[in-house]
Formats: C-alpha cells, structure tokens, sequence
C-alpha cells in the first residue's frame, strides 16, 4: 500500500495549501468499495479542471478516478488531446508522452512493474480520446490487445478531434459534417468496441456516461478483469457540446439522448472474466 | 571488488561489481565473435531489467540474441513489439516504470521510431539504443550507411561511436553506467556500422559472466519514476503545458537547455569510463590528420599505414562521442594539421558539418569532406590514399 507517498512531512503541514493537504485528510485512500458516491463528501482526486464548462469528458474523468479500486497504486496513461490537458490535474502517477502511443507506454509499465513488485497488484489504466485510440494509435491500441497486455483501455469517444478544433475522425458517424470532412464523413463508423472483443479483450462495455453509478461499475469490472485475465476495454461517449453546437448544460440530456440508440448500454464478458466478477461480487466490491 | 566488502548478487545471481571494476580491473580473456554476439555479452553482464525487441535487419541477430538472455534468466523483461514506433514507447514505458532498459535498431526502423528520441531526452529516461546504422528509403537498401545518425544529432540523446566490437561491448556498459548519472539522466544512442560491425567476426576480450554492473536504482533519478512508489511529479491548479503564456514557453525552453545541458554534463563521466573522448592514432606530427568515427576510423587507420609507404605521415583522430561532440580534444589534436580528411559513410556528410562547426575559427587546416561512400559500398583503405594523393597534390607511387 503505497498511499502513504501522500502524507506530508508534519512540520510541512501549516504551509501546504488547502487541496495538498485534503488529498492526505479527505481523499478516500486503501478501499476498494469507494464510489462516485463519494465524491460529494470526499477529495477527489482532480483538481480543477481545464476543459470547457459543462464538457461530459469532465464528468467521465471524475467518475473514473472517484471509481478506481486502489488509486494508490494505479498509474494513468493518456495521449495528447484535451485529456492532457486535464492530467496535470490528476493527483496520481500520469503520463503523458506522444500522439497515440498510449497503449505502448502502458505496455512497458506495467510489465516492469509486474517485475519489479511481483507480490503487489499495480493497476494501469490508459485514458484517450477516439483520435488517439482508434485512429492514429490504432496500432499500439490493437497490438497491446493482441499481446493480453494486463491493462485497462477507455476511450473517450466525442466523434471528432476535438482539441484540434473539430476535424473528423474515425468514430465520426457517416455523414456529419466536420473539418477535414466538408461534405460529410463518407464511411462509418468504427464499431471498436466489436474490434475491441475480436481483438482479445475479456471485458468490453460501451455507454455513455449519463449515470454515474454505471460508469463506476463498469471500470471496477474492466479493471478487476485486467488485473487477473488480460485486457480491458471501456468505449464512453463523451460529447464535445462545443463541436456539435450544444450550450454547457446541454450534454447529460445529449448523452441521454444516445443511451437510446447508437450508445445504447453493451457489454461483453468472456468466461474468464464472468469467473472474476462474481468473485468481486461475493466479495462485496461489486 | 574489495574483500572486505560484502558480496552483493543482481536478480540474474551474478556478484555485483563496481563499474571501474568491471571495465578496467577485472582479467579479460579472449573470444571470436560477431558485434551482435558482442551485444549480447555486455547485456549479459549489465544487469539489465528489460529489453523490446523487433526484427529489421542487420539488427537482428542482436535483438535475438538479448531473447536469449532472458531465457536464460539474465533479462527481466522482454518482447517483440508491433513496429519501432511502438517499441520505443514500450521502452519508454519500461524506463519511466524504473528499469534498465535497452533495445536495437537500423535505418529505416530509426526513422520510424523518431517522435520517440526527443520525447525519451524529454522524459529524462537513461535508455539505451544500440543503432547499427543502415540505409534509409529509398530505394530500398539494406546495407551499411550511416545517414541516419546526422538526422538523430539533435534529439537530446547522448550519441557514441563504436569502432569495433570490442569498443560496442565496453561502451554499453559504459553507457549505462553514464546515462543513469543522477546529472546526466538522458538517453545514450551507441552506434556502430551496420554489417561490417554487427556480421563481422574479431577477437575481442571479455571480462568473467559471473560478474555484473551495479543494478539501476531508480530512486536516484531527477524525475520520479512512475511505480506510484514516490509522490507523483505534478499536481497543479495551473498546468504550465500548453498555456499560451510566457510562463509556458519559458518552461518549455528552459526544459529543453536543460536536456542539452545534461549531455553536456556527460562529460567528465564519459572521459573517464571511455578512456577519452577521442582516440589518437599514428605520427603526432603528421600535418595531414582524419578525424573520423566507427569504421570510418578504422579504414583510415589501415590508410595511415599505407601512406608511410608513400612517405607521407598522417593520424587518425576517432571520435568516441558525437554528443557531446569533443570540442576542446579535437582542437587540441588538430594543432599542426595542414589537411583534415572526413571520412564517411554517408552522402551528406553530417561528420564533416560537425568537424567545420566546431573548428571554425580554431584551425587553419584545409577541411575535405572526402572520401564519402554510401549505399553500402565499402571504403578500401586505397582508396582512402588516392583521394588524400590526388586532393594534396602529391604524386601517386604504389597505391592503384
């Protein structure tokens, strides 16, 4: 248990500011049962954010590191976008380092950690956008799929290349109209998420993140599954309301919107995976 | 080792010995072998946590090789990545997550992997490639060219030079043992020529295999290592990145002075574990002097040897490190030259760019980027003395 990298020197103490201090005193270290209920009573784990006002990637983000079972030991790998421009804000181990080779990073931490520590459990989880999960990281992201790389994959899927200023990508739906695409996207969209099972992930869930409570079970699940049997994947539509023209409190009603159709609630689980959720259920932490 | 200290043993059950020890002191015996099999001698013996691996040739055989050891027990982790892109990320992974790292790879496999080089100076990982440089597309090419090395010069990464496979073998170790200095902390790019180093069998002599360096200890690195073992490096309200502020750009470039000034604080530890940022060969008065690396330097010794014939005194300067390039030693050993030959192996010339830079204003010599072979053709050493006889203007007696 390593959550003790965050306790401040005593004689420190009166001069550290406010939210240094509350990561020690009122962030919820060493349970796994913590929760997105929590986040109202609790520290998170990010500090402001820098994202737009209202922006559901803001949300995911919140849920995700309120829903992790041993933040103490989980390491996060993101790749450029406007995640990163969140992570400076994350009080855990993050890296940040090229354009799409999220997956890759993660690949090498988590092997020498397994190494390094092989009596403790290490969980990384990589956290980027569609851009760099399906389309200039596609390779990085399906080889560490193929290789049953012990990790935790989510993809915060807003159909475009947001931080850029709005260009389609690959999970753009065929015919919306972005930058790079004048006359409409001319193909589909990609069902990653089916790639994602084919590929060799023993847990895949897609949703959109209009209930917290959802969002929390499936990363407990994805991350449970990936410490034990191989990798995870999480597909989150997390509209960019600036990009599709919404006002800041239109997003949870948008997500709503496509819990009903292209975002409907979906999950995979192998046998493997079956095996070591109801474990974690019987155990309570589910 | 001393005797009074206590033996120590690496994860692989090997004694642990100082590097000054295991480089210097400790008895050498004679082998016959490739500079890939070279390679895979000096990770045996590095103590090494992990290693990523993907075939392109001439490369190969080392990356194999190093498979080997993990079998065996003296690597901790090792895999084939997805394309060289993706295996220096991995690398990077490796290294951020606190081991000794190291990998291999050749020309086009190079250019591949490039946004990693900056971001591995960047991040302040010491990990080691080992480059045995090869043509670059297109056309397609599979033989020695060096080119690729001009492109990596201003990465942030510490580049060395290897002769043979003998200096390939002394300067991983060395490496190491460099780049993780808690003032150093960049990355070390050991080059040697593809082929005519990596498939080339030569004597070369080897301390014992039950000996090895000191293991990494990532706690003393500038950055914390990403173990969530030691509080994590940034928790901010304001992140610096990519705020278009003063405040950003000066972080940015302060960060990147400081990564050259790393390499610069290589010095003093390079000296001493490389014997020299340079090696001096033949008459110290000769006025006629090649100031070369790698296999270059090699031909242009056996050319020394061929202009005694001609009555003409000439040396070789070596250079063991491009980055940090040898400023002030290869002034010193070109005081009285008149002609300064560059020899290399590549069409661009990126030696003798370096050689012009750093000589400007400091040496009267006359600098001939000649003779420049690439693609793969050789240099005879013969052909080395008809272009320094026909370019001083001297008379050609025995060389054809």
């Amino acid at each position: 248990m390593s959550y003790k990298i965050y306790e401040i020197n005593e004689d420190l103490l009166d001069v550290m500011p406010q939210e240094i201090r509350d990561l020690q005193f009122r962030a919820t270290w060493g349970n796994p049962k913590r929760g997105v209920m929590d986040l109202p009573y609790s520290k998170e784990l990010i500090e402001e954010h820098s994202l737009c006002a209202g922006c559901p990637e803001s949300m995911a983000l919140r849920y995700i590191l309120a829903s992790l079972p041993s933040p103490e030991d989980t390491i996060i790998v993101n790749s450029t976008g406007c995640t990163s421009l969140v992570f400076p804000h994350i009080a855990l181990h993050t890296v940040h380092s090229l354009f799409g080779n999220q997956n890759a990073v993660a690949s090498g931490i988590k092997r020498v950690l397994e190494w390094r520590f092989p009596d403790k459990v290490k969980d990384v989880v990589v956290l980027a956008g569609d851009g760099a999960t399906v389309d200039i990281g596609l390779d990085c992201t399906l080889q560490s799929f193929f290789r049953q790389e012990k990790i935790t994959t989510i993809c915060f899927d807003n159909e475009v290349y947001a931080n850029t200023g709005g260009q389609e990508s690959g999970l753009t739906v065929k015919g919306h109209v972005f930058k790079m695409a004048p006359k409409g996207k001319q193909w589909d969209k990609v069902p990653f998420w089916q790639i994602a099972i084919d590929s060799g992930c023993h847990y895949v869930a897609r949703l959109t993140v209009s209930s917290p409570k959802r969002v929390e079970t499936v990363i407990k699940k994805a991350i449970y599954v990936a410490r034990e049997v191989g990798p995870t994947y999480v597909h989150l539509y997390t509209p960019c309301i600036l990009e599709i023209g919404l006002n800041s409190d239109d997003g949870l009603d948008e997500m709503r919107q496509r819990d009903k159709e292209r975002f409907a609630f979906f999950e995979y689980v192998s046998d493997a995976a079956k095996e070591v959720i109801e474990r974690k259920k019987e155990e309570g932490l589910l | 080792m001393q005797a009074t200290e206590s033996v120590i043993y690496n994860r692989a059950g090997q004694r642990v010995v100082s590097p000054e020890y295991l480089l210097f002191e400790a008895p050498r015996t004679k082998h016959f072998m490739t500079g890939s099999e070279a390679v895979k001698e000096a990770v045996r013996r590095a103590s090494v946590d992990a290693s990523v691996s993907y075939p392109i040739t001439p490369q190969s055989e080392a990356a194999h090789l190093i498979g080997e050891l993990w079998v065996e027990g003296y690597v901790g982790v090792y895999f084939r990545g997805e394309s060289e892109f993706g295996v220096m990320s991995e690398i990077a992974g490796c290294a951020m997550a606190g081991a000794r790292t190291i990998t291999t790879t050749s020309g086009p496999g190079t250019l591949r992997a490039f946004e990693n080089f900056p971001m591995w100076a960047g991040t302040r990982i010491p990990v080691q490639l080992v480059l045995m440089a090869r043509g670059v597309n297109s056309p397609l090419s599979i033989q020695p060219d060096n080119l690729e090395v001009g492109f990596l010069l201003d990465t942030g990464c510490m580049i060395w030079y290897a002769e043979n496979a003998q200096d390939l073998f002394d300067m991983i170790l060395a490496g190491f043992v460099v780049a993780e200095q808690p003032d150093v902390h960049v990355p070390v790019i050991t080059v040697v020529d593809g082929f005519f180093v990596s498939h080339t069998r030569e004597a070369i002599m080897l301390p014992p295999d039950d000996i090895a360096l000191p293991p990494y200890n990532p706690y003393r690195a500038p950055m914390p290592v990403i173990d969530a073992e030691v509080p994590p490096g940034r928790f901010l309200r304001d992140p610096f990145v990519m705020k278009s502020n003063y405040i950003s750009y000066a972080t940015h470039a302060s960060w990147q002075w400081e990564v050259r000034s790393a390499i610069e604080r290589s010095r003093p530890y390079a000296k001493r574990y490389l014997k020299g940022l340079i090696e001096e060969f033949g008459d110290p008065s000769a006025e006629l002097v090649f100031v070369a690396c790698g296999t270059a330097a090699a031909q242009a010794k056996e050319a020394v040897r061929l202009l005694e014939d001609e009555g003409i005194k000439a040396r070789v300067v070596k250079l063991k490190t491009i980055r940090p390039f040898p400023v002030e030693e290869l002034k010193g050993a070109v005081k009285n030259a008149k002609y300064i030959f560059v020899p290399e192996f590549n069409v661009v010339g990126w030696l003798e760019r370096e050689v012009r830079r750093y000589l400007y204003g400091h040496s009267d010599a006359e600098v001939i980027g000649s003779p420049r072979v690439a693609g793969g053709m050789t240099m005879p050493a013969e052909v080395i003395v008809q272009e320094v006889l026909k370019l001083t203007g001297k008379e050609v007696k025995h060389v054809l």
